[in-house]
């Protein structure tokens, strides 16, 4: 495609993915409405009544049903997609890991938010990093406009490999404020993802087959072994179709990891999502002033990129690592667990200290940003700083 | 029988060429087994109407035993056997 084909359009977070879906055009969307993701599927139920998709739109009674409904379609070889948030992935815990297990691509927007208790309905990661474990790909975007090009990467990946995939946007951060997105012709979309060409299909009737039955002992586990392959694949496959991607649309969209200012970073941050925005932002201000720092912003966290992280953290003497979550281990937020022990056996690994932020959707601000980066620029000198920290709570 | 590693098997734990629960030998579940006596059965096919795992068998319109592979021994062949009849009986399984 040429480089000026953009159609840019100015879209929120929830606007661009539906807009991304309609391009799709999925096979069966089965989905229930939560706040802050609503409106995805509320816009992509307006496309299926305005007959512009050709989807079989599955309005269920619950997230638990609309997972269980995209499985079934999913087994019968449809292209599903689905979108929720917070609670609603919650209730869907038990049918994620059948998605996965099973091997079927469904691709979901999950527009991040708080769980409750207290109920909230703001951004934060609490409930994407709940479901890390549950054999989906992870990728979180930085924009509304990232979150379009990786809806449409992440159909392709997710039926690369036969797994699930989940893509993320902050809660309201993303999902509701308006941006340009640079969009692609529709035709464009429909042949970067192509067909689905599913692992099996229940409705050939030719070629009968039993699907979800009873594994036990003397299988599951080498079934287990085949969807751990499968994410051993996606980690060769995410940078290949990324790479793709970037080459037939002239996007700039990074794979597992984006480096940013660190070739000659002393210390640096790692971030995630729309805080990693802001974050590039200040670290910018410290830069003019000759500080030498930099960010990693962590974009897929399923598969995990250790050895992106390693090459890029490797000889950085600081590193401090943001979670919007809480892992309630009193060891700090999730990715600044596994980001150590992705660096543990690094002979020139750093000094690291985690931030856990902006819990409910606090807002994310210079101040906490100039904060963290003192503190990391002093542990870079010497000073001991506690395994982690809380910024922007009242003490 | 070698089972298969995981590079052999269908992805997706589905199990092709179905139906195949004939394969699952179930026979070795039961405790007691039914015996039937030629002799007074009429061959009014209840227990055939019954039977929850298809192990009573037919042939031309008459019985002509069961398939121990499968039958798990329940007994209902014997119950529904009309009183009069009682051609079935449970006996207990000789390891």
């Amino acid at each position: 495609m040429e480089k000026d084909k953009f159609i840019k359009m100015a879209l929120t977070g929830n606007e661009a993915y539906a807009y991304a879906m309609k391009q799709i055009n999925p096979d069966v969307v089965a989905a229930y409405p939560i706040t802050p993701a609503t409106e995805i599927v509320q816009i992509f139920s307006k496309y299926v009544a305005d007959g512009l998709v050709d989807t079989e739109f599955v309005p269920v009674e619950s997230e638990h049903s609309a997972m269980s409904a995209c499985v079934g379609a999913s087994v019968a070889g449809a292209r599903v997609m689905t979108g929720t948030a917070s609670q609603g992935l919650a209730l869907m815990h038990e049918i994620l890991y059948i998605a996965a297990g099973l091997r079927l691509p469904i691709v979901m927007a999950v527009v991040n938010r708080a769980l409750s208790a207290p109920i909230n309905i703001h951004g934060d990661q609490s409930d994407t990093m709940g479901s890390r474990d549950a054999g989906w790909i992870q990728i979180y975007t930085e924009n509304a406009d990232e979150a379009y090009h990786s809806v449409i990467m992440a159909i392709k990946i997710a039926e690369s490999v036969n797994l699930p995939a989940m893509v993320m946007l902050d809660g309201f951060i993303i999902s509701h404020e308006m941006e340009v997105v640079n969009t692609l012709p529709d035709e464009e979309v429909k042949k970067f993802i192509g067909e689905r060409k599913p692992l099996y299909n229940l409705f050939d009737f030719q070629n009968p087959i039993t699907v979800g039955p009873l594994d036990l002992q003397d299988y599951y586990f080498e079934h287990k072994r085949q969807q751990m392959e499968a994410m051993f694949n996606a980690k060769k496959v995410i940078p290949e179709i990324t790479k793709e991607y970037n080459d037939t649309f002239g996007t700039n969209i990074p794979a597992f990891v984006e480096p940013y200012k660190l070739e000659d970073a002393e210390y640096a941050i790692v971030a995630m999502s729309s805080a990693a925005g802001t974050m590039k932002e200040i670290i910018d201000e410290w830069r003019s002033k000759g500080e030498k720092v930099g960010l990693l912003r962590l974009r897929i966290t399923r598969p995990f990129p250790y050895e992106e992280i390693r090459k890029y953290l490797a000889g950085i003497k600081a590193v401090g690592i943001m979670d919007r979550a809480e892992t309630h281990s009193t060891m700090g937020g999730p990715m600044l667990q596994e980001i150590k022990a992705a660096l543990y056996d690094l002979a020139n690994r750093p000094r690291i200290t985690g931030f856990v932020f902006g819990l409910g959707g606090r807002d994310f601000d210079d101040e906490q940003a100039n904060t963290i980066l003192t503190m990391v620029k002093e542990m870079k000198d010497g000073k001991e700083l506690p395994l982690y920290s809380f910024i922007g709570v009242r003490e | 029988m070698k089972l298969k590693s995981w590079k052999e098997l269908p992805e997706g734990a589905i199990i092709p060429g179905a139906p195949n629960s004939g394969e699952f030998k179930t026979g070795d579940w039961r405790t007691q087994k039914p015996v039937i006596d030629f002799d007074k059965c009429t061959h009014c096919h209840l227990c055939w109407l019954y039977c929850p795992d298809t192990s009573v068998l037919t042939k031309n319109g008459k019985i002509t035993g069961f398939d121990y592979d499968h039958c798990k021994g329940c007994g209902i062949c014997a119950e529904v056997c009309p009183p009069r009849i009682k051609a079935i009986t449970m006996v207990k399984e000789e390891i």
